[in-house]
């Protein structure tokens, strides 16, 4: 073998070594481990719309957590997603969880609707898997003693309560125009449990509950259930649904001319929704309702909005719901200083965490729920959608009753 | 306690959306009867209907009812070449191939349509949107939405050019002649392949006409026509497999057991009305109320 080519493999071996040296530094020096995070959603199935708008909401607060420099108490490990469809269903959601634990995840964040939270948390707390609840407002979902589930935003039960006085407010201070009421709710978990709470204390508020009326998923007409309310005559609409059939019953009120003195709605599926406000400025003008909401005076939220109507999303509460859920799973990590599942957990349960958009002040959870987390009522006025109450938060003076 | 007044109502609901369960009934008892294929993509082709029609209002302007004459021969154009090129093929002759196919296809338009359209839940405003006339016979008054008026008329009458085309013209003659005798058929030198094309076909096509009907007062998303398709073939079956005129009364059945039943049990148990009727109808007829004997 001739000096000529020794000297020439010699040159490319060093070269190589050079030149990967330059390119993957990383590779030299200590390259913190990612942090897996599973992400599950209904993308899939009947409630595919909200589950895609919460999977951009964590995947938005991850590429920003990723961006200002992934967990800084971990060197700065960037966070992994490993995302999961629960097709919109309570086992196969309950499934995807069993794939992320075996694929080593520190957290599972999600599953939106109340059913498939109940099946994941169960599923996630076998493995003493941490698993912070971004929607799912069943108060059960908290209620069971799970150790390792955590839910950022308000339950049913306080959204239907906050919903309740402030009707009770609303009403005494308009002279009490309004005296009975009708509860159209979905038949599902979310639906039914917020159906009967109202139901049950109403009446301690002063109201007459005509008639609770319960209905599938998916409903495709609304006519019976409106011909009963033009019937009966309430005061008061309180619809409590997911989109689809929320849109569906109020344009088939307008349809028959069925003009209460209020819509008034608690987690009403299209109530504050920017989308049906888009689509429908009609029939969504004048509707309240008592839901997730974020500050409407916090400069981040504003930001996030337009970012969100940017990729020709709408800025919907599974979007902002998400987000700051991830983010305080995020910031739990950083407590922990570490990718282990006990101490995330332990970091979650004694989170302080107040870097947030939500109106709910410093994170403080009692059993596994935010105790600060609040509804903020919103009245859909001149096309927008406005905070009516708390006063803290107000943009608009609310408008009841409705002038038909 | 239920008023009498909303009976009436009520019943008109369910007829009007009874015509509209079977304009989409026919289409299937058509692939049924003459095809003998179990077509699970109805729900699927029903959905990518309604997208067209959504996305001519939306991107072109064009009014639903006006979308008629693109619609319908879309579909056509659809389920001949899905019969021809894929399910025909696929199926090498037998029916559980055809089954497994057609389940096959209508996932994948699922998925398509999510994948493109995304899951949004869509509608569209048109200026009939929310106008509703009011019609009494006597004391009982009843006002019913424009668009379902109007879907009622338009069910009645693609039915009845569904039943010209099977009952009077050559090509319906062909579809009834290999309905009954897939070979004698052939011997007597009509295209088989053809005439299962053609069927299929006209099959879908019902359903364009049955979305331009249905959009203006419903929604469209990727799983929209989940809901329809069982009901669909509970009216086939009820109706007799194959029969026309047993689809028709069975859609209007259904739509009007379906409406009083949520009016007198609760709407949440709507739909048990219809497979009560559809259990005691399979026990005591089991050919359905207007199919043949077996």
């Amino acid at each position: 073998m001739s000096t000529h080519v020794r000297n020439r493999r010699h040159f490319m071996a060093q070269a190589t070594a050079a030149a990967s040296a330059l390119a993957f530094p990383l590779v030299w020096g200590a390259q913190p481990k990612p942090v897996k995070i599973g992400v599950l959603h209904p993308v899939t199935g009947a409630l595919a719309f909200s589950g895609q708008q919460c999977r951009e909401g964590a995947l938005m607060a991850i590429e920003d957590i990723n961006k200002a420099g992934g967990i800084k108490a971990l060197g700065g490990a960037k966070i992994e997603t490993l995302l999961g469809d629960a097709q919109s269903q309570p086992q196969v959601g309950a499934a995807e969880v069993e794939k992320m634990n075996e694929a080593g995840v520190s957290a599972v964040l999600g599953a939106y609707a109340s059913a498939i939270c109940l099946a994941t948390t169960q599923a996630a707390a076998k493995y003493n898997l941490p698993h912070v609840v971004d929607v799912g407002v069943a108060d059960q979902i908290v209620e069971r003693g799970l150790k390792n589930t955590f839910r950022f935003g308000p339950g049913y039960g306080v959204c239907a309560r906050v919903a309740m006085i402030n009707l009770h407010v609303l009403n005494t201070a308009a002279g009490k125009p309004a005296k009975t009421v009708m509860i159209i709710h979905e038949e599902s978990l979310f639906g039914t449990g917020t159906g009967n709470l109202l139901a049950r204390e109403l009446p301690g508020y002063g109201f007459e509950v005509k008639e609770v009326v319960k209905h599938a998923n998916p409903t495709r007409d609304f006519n019976n259930i409106v011909l009963r309310m033009k019937a009966l005559n309430p005061d008061i609409v309180i619809p409590a649904n997911y989109y689809n059939e929320y849109a569906l019953l109020v344009r088939t009120m307008q349809q028959q001319k069925v003009t209460p003195k209020a819509i008034y709605s608690v987690l009403g599926g299209a109530a504050s929704s920017f989308k049906f406000v888009k689509e429908a400025p009609e029939s969504a003008n004048g509707i309240i309702d008592c839901n997730h909401w974020y500050n409407p005076k916090d400069a981040r939220a504003l930001a996030l909005r337009k970012r969100v109507e940017g990729k020709g999303l709408f800025f919907t509460y599974e979007i902002f719901n998400t987000y700051t859920a991830m983010m305080y799973l995020a910031d739990a990590i950083n407590r922990a200083k570490s990718s282990d599942r006990a101490a995330i957990t332990a970091a979650l349960a004694d989170s302080t965490f107040s870097d947030h958009f939500m109106p709910y002040g410093p994170t403080k959870m009692v059993n596994g729920q935010n105790a600060g987390a609040q509804p903020l009522m919103t009245q859909v006025l001149g096309g927008d959608i406005k905070v009516i109450v708390p006063r803290e938060y107000r943009q608009a003076e609310p408008v009841f009753p409705m002038k038909s | 306690m239920t008023d009498l007044s909303i009976l009436f109502p009520s019943l008109l609901n369910g007829l009007t959306t009874g015509a509209v369960y079977a304009l989409i009934a026919l289409g299937l008892t058509l692939i049924y009867g003459v095809l003998h294929i179990i077509n699970f993509a109805h729900g699927a082709a029903l959905m990518l209907a309604l997208y067209a029609v959504y996305w001519l209002k939306e991107l072109a302007g064009i009014d639903p009812y006006l979308a008629l004459p693109l619609v319908v021969p879309g579909m056509f154009v659809l389920g001949y070449a899905m019969q021809r090129l894929v399910i025909n093929r696929a199926s090498h002759g037998k029916d559980e191939n055809i089954l497994l196919v057609t389940l096959g296809l209508s996932i994948v338009m699922e998925n398509l349509a999510l994948l493109f359209f995304k899951s949004d839940t869509r509608t569209i405003e048109t200026a009939y949107t929310l106008t509703t006339v009011p019609i009494s016979i006597g004391f009982a008054q009843a006002m019913i939405a424009l668009p379902k008026l109007v879907a009622f008329g338009g069910a009645l009458v693609a039915s009845a050019v569904l039943m010209l085309i099977v009952g009077r013209t050559d090509l319906g003659r062909a579809i009834r002649a290999v309905a009954k005798e897939k070979h004698g058929a052939k011997l007597m030198g009509i295209d088989v392949d053809h005439v299962y094309a053609m069927s299929f076909g006209i099959g879908l096509a019902c359903l364009g006409a049955a979305a331009c009907f249905l959009l203006p007062a419903y929604y469209v998303n990727p799983q929209v026509g989940n809901g329809f398709v069982l009901v669909a073939f509970t009216i086939v079956v009820l109706g007799g497999m194959g029969s026309f005129s047993g689809a028709l009364l069975g859609g209007l059945l259904i739509g009007v057991v379906e409406s009083l039943g949520g009016l007198l049990l609760g709407e949440s148990l709507g739909q048990i009305g219809i497979f009560l009727l559809f259990i005691a109808v399979l026990l005591f007829r089991p050919q359905g109320l207007f199919g043949a004997k077996a």
